[in-house]
């Protein structure tokens, strides 16, 4: 049974209204920025707040907050695409450079985990935070990051599907083998595309 | 977005194959036995989560995966319906 | 991961749209018409689907705003940026078809055998089950005490309010107006706090049954303000509405 059409609805953002060729398949542009998660906003304190690059079960480097701070960022506009259709044009983000943390550890990883409070994981391969493809983002639009989008700082991998940029993220741990991550445990997909349209396991 | 489990009854509808909103279900990780209603539940993400509203640990993931549902149940130790009326 | 594809017995059943009538500015009820309905109880909801031209379809949630053995009808908000509910309340009209799934949940349900005395707490749009309550309770000839506490945020957002005026003395119903009051206000005015409950709450020693409907940040208030009372968890039902 095909289900009948409702006279007159229609999706909130037609199709005419996004920029040709800027939107991957099967997205629409939306001008609010939803707020999704798996779990409950967590609250680290700053005081008691770290981000560490791991492996094998030690810690290689560690910042603190503070520390972490006085690294050297850029602010960068980017588009974010949500596996649930929706793709924001334009955000602006302030962040750490992914590279410039790896950098400062001695490594030959392929791929990493990233981990954040509350339990969630996703894995992405090095070469996917490398360069000026991934950030650890700590503002958006000029103002700190708030907790419900990530805040205090969220993992930033615009390139893929915004569930690969995890919100409160305390870590990346490098890894030998590719491992899934959360979702990636779910059935979406090991990678993640959106320009390949990669959403589920198999795509 | 927060809710809770009436907001998935449907949902649990199709993939139990019955009325699941006042079935208990008792948390794996801390014992706490409470209705499907009262769970904590996290909807319009990549798929649905559902937590123990005493200690947030995952009771249930629901991903719909190209229309057929998939449910992961290892947060949960028991999930007893209640008899039809 | 476990993977199964169960069919259920619920299924997706076309209703057209038998009457539309505005309850206040924004709030519209719509009344169905679906030939193979099984009934509901008061306290259940169904799931809607639209489907556009181009194959988009949206699902979302409404809670029944009728009785037992009264014919389906739903109270939709009008919410600025949804996406389904400006079309609902707006666009659709008489005649129009939409897909419609239920009923559904057997928890958040009342009917006289439920017992009480029954305290029913609503936080704006979250009425409409606890409506369909009062109306089943009534219907039914049931002389089980009742007392609704309605939050709304002006006096022309209260819905039904000419319905819920008229059960007089058998069911009290008490407003509170969070945002503005009419000159003369005789109710309520601000945020349920635990003040409001010590006015209308029946005492935890008469063992009463609550529900409470509306945005989760109000339910959860009210909620923990309750079981603070004494109430049982058990004993205290809620059901939180989201948007869109």
């Amino acid at each position: 049974m095909t289900s009948p059409v409702s006279r007159g609805f229609h999706r909130l953002s037609r199709p005419a209204l996004q920029e040709s060729g800027k939107v991957p398949p099967g997205q629409h542009v939306t001008q609010d920025f939803p707020v999704l998660s798996a779990g409950p906003t967590p609250h680290t304190p700053l005081e008691d707040w770290t981000f560490s690059i791991r492996r094998g079960g030690q810690t290689l480097k560690s910042w603190s907050w503070p520390q972490f701070l006085r690294l050297p960022a850029e602010t960068v506009t980017v588009d974010i695409h949500c596996v649930t259709r929706w793709s924001k044009l334009g955000t602006v983000w302030s962040g750490v450079p992914v590279s410039s943390l790896l950098d400062q550890v001695e490594h030959d990883a392929e791929y990493v985990m990233a981990h954040s409070d509350g339990g969630y994981s996703t894995n992405l391969p090095i070469k996917d935070v490398s360069g000026s493809q991934a950030w650890i983002a700590f503002a958006y639009e000029g103002k700190s990051l708030a907790p419900e989008h990530g805040g205090p700082a969220r993992l930033l991998v615009p390139h893929l599907y915004f569930w690969k940029s995890a919100k409160w993220v305390r870590g990346l741990e490098l890894l030998d083998h590719d491992m899934p991550g959360f979702w990636e445990s779910y059935g979406y997909h090991n990678y993640g595309d959106p320009w390949r349209e990669q959403r589920y396991a198999g795509d | 977005m927060l809710l809770d489990g009436n907001a998935i009854g449907g949902l649990l509808m199709e993939v139990f194959g019955t009325e699941m909103t006042d079935a208990q279900a008792t948390c794996a990780t801390c014992g706490a036995v409470g209705p499907v209603a009262d769970t904590a539940v996290y909807v319009r993400g990549p798929g649905t989560v559902v937590r123990c509203r005493n200690c947030s640990s995952m009771l249930m993931v629901i991903s719909s995966i190209r229309g057929r549902n998939c449910v992961d149940l290892s947060g949960m130790a028991v999930l007893e319906p209640r008899p039809s009326q | 991961m476990a993977g199964t594809a169960v069919r259920g017995r619920l299924s997706w059943q076309v209703a057209a749209v038998a009457a539309v009538t505005q309850e206040t500015d924004s709030v519209r009820t719509i009344a169905l018409n679906l030939p193979d309905w099984p009934g509901h109880r008061a306290g259940q909801h169904l799931d809607v689907r639209l489907t556009a031209e181009d194959g988009y379809s949206a699902e979302r949630s409404y809670s029944i705003a009728s009785a037992d053995g009264e014919p389906a009808s739903i109270t939709v908000e009008r919410l600025d940026d949804g996406e389904v509910s400006p079309y609902l309340t707006e666009e659709l009209r008489a005649g129009d078809q939409l897909e419609v799934r239920g009923p559904i949940g057997n928890w958040f349900t009342w009917g006289p055998h439920d017992g009480g005395p029954l305290l029913l707490i609503a936080g704006g749009s979250g009425v409409v089950p606890l409506r369909a309550i009062l109306r089943h309770r009534d219907r039914s000839g049931s002389k089980i005490p009742a007392r609704l506490l309605y939050s709304s945020r002006t006096l022309p957002d209260v819905i039904y309010r000419h319905e819920l005026d008229q059960y007089g003395g058998s069911a009290e119903v008490r407003y509170t107006l969070t945002r503005s009051q009419p000159p003369g206000w005789g109710g309520f005015s601000g945020r349920v706090d635990d003040a409001m409950l010590g006015r209308i709450a029946w005492p935890a020693s008469q063992r009463p049954l609550a529900f409470i409907c509306g945005p989760t940040p109000f339910v959860e208030t009210v909620a923990e303000l309750l079981v603070t009372r004494g109430y049982p968890a058990s004993r205290v039902k809620t059901e939180r509405f989201g948007g869109a």
